[in-house]
């Protein structure tokens, strides 16, 4: 069935960038390692519940029959040592897939800064000093570094083609990297329910060519629209269905300070003992 | 005088509703009517209602479970509707403010209301009578767990028609349930009902720990223990230790909205992620506490039907005892992507997959229970075989998900919705099913009708996996949970198909209905003189069917395990003693079922500000704890000729279809006894 | 001293119940280790708590903190009447063992009075900290801090309603098995508090003046 999966067009295993590569041949791998014991104990069910029916009188019957530990030794091993060899890849591939782990590349990465709002994503891009709503750009064969928060509610970060999602959190900042491989306009959406207008928080997510970046980046600073505080409170109230939106220019600082308006105040930071939970990835970051 | 609770608190406008409303009170006054015609009221309240019989309450447990698995599924029907229509943007039938409250209702009642009771109720039902008790610890305890989970199911329904319901996913992640987000009383509805059914639970848990440890019949050690039993003992332990989480989370996030609190705000200083973590501390151990006694009755369903004893018993324990305490080191699996350190996440991610070698081995256990047996396929068995071969598929996709570097792809995706319902409708709903239809006969005294049985199992399971195969495949194809509407038209014949499975599913229930009905239409036909309908191994089915309301007339000597096979096999199983005793046994009260109404008054008046009428609520509740304290007329003995009576009509009865070794005098030994 | 109470405690259960005839109808054990189990799920809401409070101890989002707010002598005192009304509890027990009604009233009416100093010292504590502006909506670190203190307090709080009821059922119907039994589980009940306190003590006031 699995295989029959693998063969319809799937977006999650039609990859166009590294990470999702990675994510689909994992995905693949454990498949196929868990089938080694899957099919067989599918097989065993429906064949022994046959052979074995009341109405067969040939098939032996033994009444009293409940225990071999041969049998018991091979039940508890064979699972034991699949799950072994699925546990070392997984230490292995958590690690390298870690959402925090930057992208080994030569070319300098792109960043962009995404701040989930009810109900659409505020995009800005620093060092261009533009900001979008709705859509991002970036250059294919380039690590994109997101930076990601909330001003709302928790939403997460999504694009399936290219690999993992993370949270966006208010009071935090979760970071992802990834990158493309195939130019396209990939679908990007928040993958946590964040309330009335969530079904509509998708954004487009364009990787093009270095030229057709800078291109984009060029109509965006064309626009008149500057993201300034009035601005951005005008966008964070709750509204759906956003069209896409370019801001031709950002007061620089604008993503530390929503992440910031949160922490309240000299003593918040409440980092240290936030050790004490084990989603503490995040705060090492925001503690800066 | 009435808080926030107006008159626009009901929605007039909403035509789904007031249907639904209508027909509610259409149904509740003819079933009203009904019972007062037929002058029932009395006989409803001295025999039902204020009883502290364990077999009644497991009963109406599972009478409370079918009718909200009814409302639950009617969630479900309209979700499907909805995102079959909603493609391309189109609005669908249902608008988000609707849809949203319908999905996280859909899970809460799903869970806490179906899924929980049922289980609760099956353990009701057969803990005592497997272990050879005359009832649980506490009676009465067990008679207020019921009524205040009834409560919780009062005020959930209530939501339905009088405010509105949370609209915030099934577990109510802050700060989207916080009072700046979710302004209305969904969520302090979410809270309330789930704090009273949750102390029910939490007390049951207690009640049935040491009714397993303390009252077993003699002879009976851990280790010769039915299995059933064991995965109720580890269940209720694993509710003892993770629903005081939920306790714990869900009042603060009542603190938060009722006190102004900050603990899971965005501002001055709180911090949501610690509410996901304590929900899923408890959350995780619960679909523990859901599928182990599920895995307890496949075990003795699978056992009795193939003639064998139960393939590696010991295994069996040890693996239940592993998943308990593994149960509670996997909760993280549920946020890999909240942003935990790649160490943390794939130290969770392997403690999860640990899981499935237990899990594993019991699967083994079942199919080599059937290896060298006689399989007759009733429909308690078709049930378990359509259960193992499903359940693989949803532990496949679980284990898969486990892996955080593809949870990160498939993580809140239908790929997930898929998964667990894989293994909850495949390992809890199944099991439930399966356990009705084989203990059925113990509680009512006659057996369920096979043809309708079967033939709501195919619709189930085709049903099953038409409506969730599809969502499998839409997960992997990037779509997420919990849309109302989606811009992306490929995925609608999937959604159609998926439709199409929930209509199946449908008349899979309809079906069950009417099995019920057939049954008892038919119950003369199918009434079960014996006792033991099955060829039973377990205590149980060496009472009569009904079982008498203290149980066992001598409590029964255990040397092995599956003491009454052997019985059997020894024509011993039917023994008369030469002398029957006095029987001590617990008087009814109506106690419990006041504390869950003035429960309901408590929550209800919480929900809607109205603090009188929750000063009101809290003070019946304690009031009526200490009538219960100062009554001393709690218990009675039934006297000896009166079980001589009840028994000697048994066995005449056993006589007459032609039992064999029947009322045999009794030997030596049973005198010792 | 606790230890000799819980001791006694322990012996108190061997009461023979009033119908001991077999069918494992033996109240007391199964009652007290229910009992048990509930003071441990109990204590796991407290371990909820009290890890809560661990994780926003410094989120005091610019309002004050501990340091500022606790004032270890008062706490001190009240953390005796606690302590003391543990030991009296256990006297009562022991009275209980020996079969002295009126002096099990005594001292139960001694542990109530203490209980309720100790709330009064409470109630008195957070009003003033209300009143100056540091109230559970100050601050997650204050939530907390309400929460867990307060919390402990309404079980202090059932405690005295029970000693209540326990007082007027000894009065009017003796030292019989089942008043025996409550106390037994209610002076679990009550040094169980106290230890809560302990750790309370201990993890919220001492961490925090320091």
């Amino acid at each position: 069935m699995f295989l029959f999966l693998a063969g319809c067009s799937t977006e999650v295993l039609d990859p166009k960038g590294d990470i999702g590569a990675q994510e689909k041949s994992l995905i693949l791998i454990a498949l196929g390692l868990m089938a080694i014991v899957a099919v067989p104990v599918i097989a065993m069910t429906l064949w022994f519940a046959w052979r074995y029916r009341a109405g067969n009188k040939k098939a032996r019957y033994a009444p009293d029959w409940s225990h071999s530990t041969a049998i018991e030794v091979v039940v508890w091993s064979v699972p034991a040592v699949i799950i072994a060899i699925l546990a070392t890849i997984t230490w292995h591939t958590t690690h390298t897939l870690d959402p925090y782990r930057p992208l080994a590349s030569r070319a300098k990465p792109v960043t962009i800064e995404a701040v989930a709002l009810d109900w659409k994503w505020l995009f800005i891009y620093p060092e261009q000093g533009i900001a979008t709503v709705n859509q991002i750009a970036f250059p294919t064969d380039v690590p994109v570094n997101f930076h990601i928060t909330s001003d709302s509610v928790m939403n997460a970060f999504f694009i399936p083609q290219l690999g993992s999602q993370i949270y966006a959190m208010a009071g935090m900042e979760t970071q992802l990297h990834l990158i493309a491989r195939e130019p396209g306009t990939y679908a990007g959406l928040s993958s946590n329910y964040s309330g009335a207008g969530f079904s509509d928080m998708h954004f487009q997510a364009i990787a093009t060519s270095q030229q057709g970046f800078d291109a984009w980046v060029a109509k965006v600073k064309a626009a008149p629209a500057t993201l300034d505080r009035a601005a951005y409170d005008a966008l964070a109230r709750p509204s759906e269905k956003n069209p896409v939106a370019y801001y031709g220019h950002v007061p620089a600082g604008l993503f530390a300070g929503i992440v910031e308006k949160y922490m309240g105040g000299p003593h918040a930071g409440d980092h240290a003992s936030m050790a004490a939970l084990p989603s503490n990835h995040m705060h090492a970051k925001a503690a800066e | 005088m009435f808080g926030k609770l107006t008159l626009s608190a009901i929605p007039f406008d909403q035509p789904i509703i007031m249907g639904t409303l209508l027909v509610v009170m259409l149904g509740g006054a003819s079933v009203f009517g009904y019972v007062t015609w037929q002058r029932k009221w009395a006989y409803l309240w001295s025999e039902w209602f204020t009883t502290v019989d364990h077999k009644k309450i497991g009963v109406m447990y599972i009478i409370m479970a079918l009718v909200m698995l009814l409302r639950g599924f009617a969630d479900a029907i309209m979700m499907r509707t909805q995102q079959a229509m909603a493609s391309a943007d189109a609005a669908g039938y249902l608008p988000p403010h609707h849809y949203d409250q319908i999905f996280t209702a859909h899970g809460d009642i799903m869970i806490f209301f179906m899924a929980m009771p049922f289980i609760t109720g099956l353990m009701n039902l057969v803990v005592p009578l497997q272990i050879g008790a005359r009832d649980v610890a506490y009676p009465f305890l067990n008679s207020l767990s019921f009524w205040l989970t009834a409560g919780g199911v009062v005020l959930i329904m209530a939501s339905l028609f009088i405010g509105d319901f949370a609209a915030t996913g099934w577990l109510a992640y802050p700060p989207l349930s916080e009072l700046k987000f979710s302004p209305g009383v969904g969520v302090d509805y979410y809270i309330w009902s789930l704090q009273l059914s949750g102390l029910g639970t939490t007390l049951s848990g207690i009640n049935f720990i040491v009714t397993i440890l303390k009252m077993r019949a003699p002879g009976m050690t851990l280790m010769k223990m039915p299995v059933f039993t064991w995965t109720a003992l580890v269940t209720n332990i694993l509710i003892v230790a993770a629903f005081p989480v939920l306790t714990v989370a869900l009042a603060l996030l009542g603190a938060d909205r009722y006190l102004g609190m900050h603990f899971f705000t965005n501002d001055a200083g709180g911090n949501a992620m610690m509410y996901v973590n304590l929900i899923w501390i408890w959350g995780h151990p619960e679909v523990y506490i859901l599928i182990l006694p599920c895995f307890g009755a496949y075990s003795e369903i699978i056992a009795t039907f193939s003639g064998k004893p139960l393939f590696g018993y010991k295994s069996m324990v040890y693996a239940t005892a592993a998943i308990g305490v593994l149960s509670f080191l996997v909760w993280l699996h549920h946020f890999f992507t909240m942003g935990s350190g790649a160490s943390v996440n794939a130290f969770f991610g392997i403690m999860t997959m640990i899981i499935s070698v237990p899990t594993g081995v019991k699967l083994f256990n079942w199919l080599f229970t059937m290896f060298r047996g006689r399989v007759r396929f009733t429909v308690p068995v078709l049930w378990t075989i359509g259960f193992m071969v499903t359940f693989v598929i949803g532990g496949v996709t679980g284990v898969l998900m486990a892996v955080p570097g593809a949870d990160f792809v498939l993580h809140n995706s239908l790929f997930l919705i898929a998964h667990f319902h894989n293994t909850i409708i495949g390992g809890v709903v199944f099991g439930c099913l399966a356990a009705m239809n084989y203990w059925f006969p113990k509680a009512f005294g006659f057996k369920l009708a096979e043809r309708w049985g079967k033939a709501s199992f195919w619709c189930w399971l085709v049903g099953f996996y038409v409506a969730f195969m599809p969502l499998y495949i839409l997960g992997l194809k990037g779509m997420t949970r919990r849309m109302n509407h989606y811009a992306n038209p490929d995925w609608q014949p999937y959604l159609i198909v998926a439709l199409i499975g929930a209509v199946i599913i449908l008349f899979g229930i309809f079906f069950t209905v009417l099995q019920l009905y057939v049954s008892v239409r038919d119950r003369v036909t199918l009434r079960d003189p014996s006792g033991d309908p099955w060829g039973g191994r377990t205590l149980e089915w060496s009472t009569s069917s009904p079982a008498p309301f203290y149980n066992f007339a001598v409590l029964p000597q255990v040397r092995e395990l599956d003491q009454f096979w052997t019985d059997k096999q020894d024509g011993v199983a039917y023994m008369r003693p030469n002398r029957y005793e006095d029987i001590h046994m617990p008087r009814n009260t109506g106690v419990g079922v006041f504390m869950g109404l003035f429960g309901v008054v408590l929550g209800f008046a919480l929900v809607w500000h109205i603090w009188w009428m929750a000063a009101l609520g809290l003070a019946g509740m304690v009031g009526s704890f200490l009538v219960r304290v100062y009554d001393r007329d709690t218990d009675y003995w039934v006297p000896a000729a009166e079980v001589e009576r009840i028994e000697r009509a048994r066995l005449m009865r056993m006589q007459k279809v032609g039992m064999v070794g029947v009322a045999t005098p009794a030997n030596d030994e049973q005198q010792a006894a | 001293m606790s230890h000799a109470a819980i001791s006694a405690t322990a012996d108190g259960i061997h009461v023979p119940v009033a119908h001991g005839h077999g069918h494992g109808h033996d109240d007391g054990s199964r009652t007290l280790l229910g009992f048990w189990i509930y003071l441990m799920s109990d204590c796991l809401i407290f371990s909820g708590l009290f890890a809560t409070f661990a994780v926003l101890a410094n989120a005091t989002a610019g309002g004050p903190g501990g340091k500022e707010l606790f004032e270890l002598p008062y706490v001190l005192g009240e953390t005796m009447l606690l302590l003391v009304s543990s030991f009296t509890f256990g006297l009562a027990m022991l009275d209980m063992r020996a079969g002295h009604r009126q002096r099990v009233l005594v001292w139960l009416f001694a542990t109530f009075l203490l209980g309720a100093g100790f709330i009064g010292m409470e109630v008195h504590e957070f009003a003033h900290l209300i009143h100056e502006g540091a109230g559970p909506d100050r601050s997650a670190f204050l939530s907390a801090y309400f929460t867990l203190v307060g919390t402990h307090g309404l079980h202090v709080t059932a405690g005295l309603l029970w000693l209540v009821v326990m007082m007027d059922q000894i009065r009017r119907r003796g030292l019989n098995a089942d008043t025996r039994r409550r106390l037994s589980c209610l002076s679990l009940f009550w040094h169980f508090l106290d230890i809560v306190w302990i750790c309370v003590f201990t993890f919220v006031y001492l961490r925090g003046v320091i």
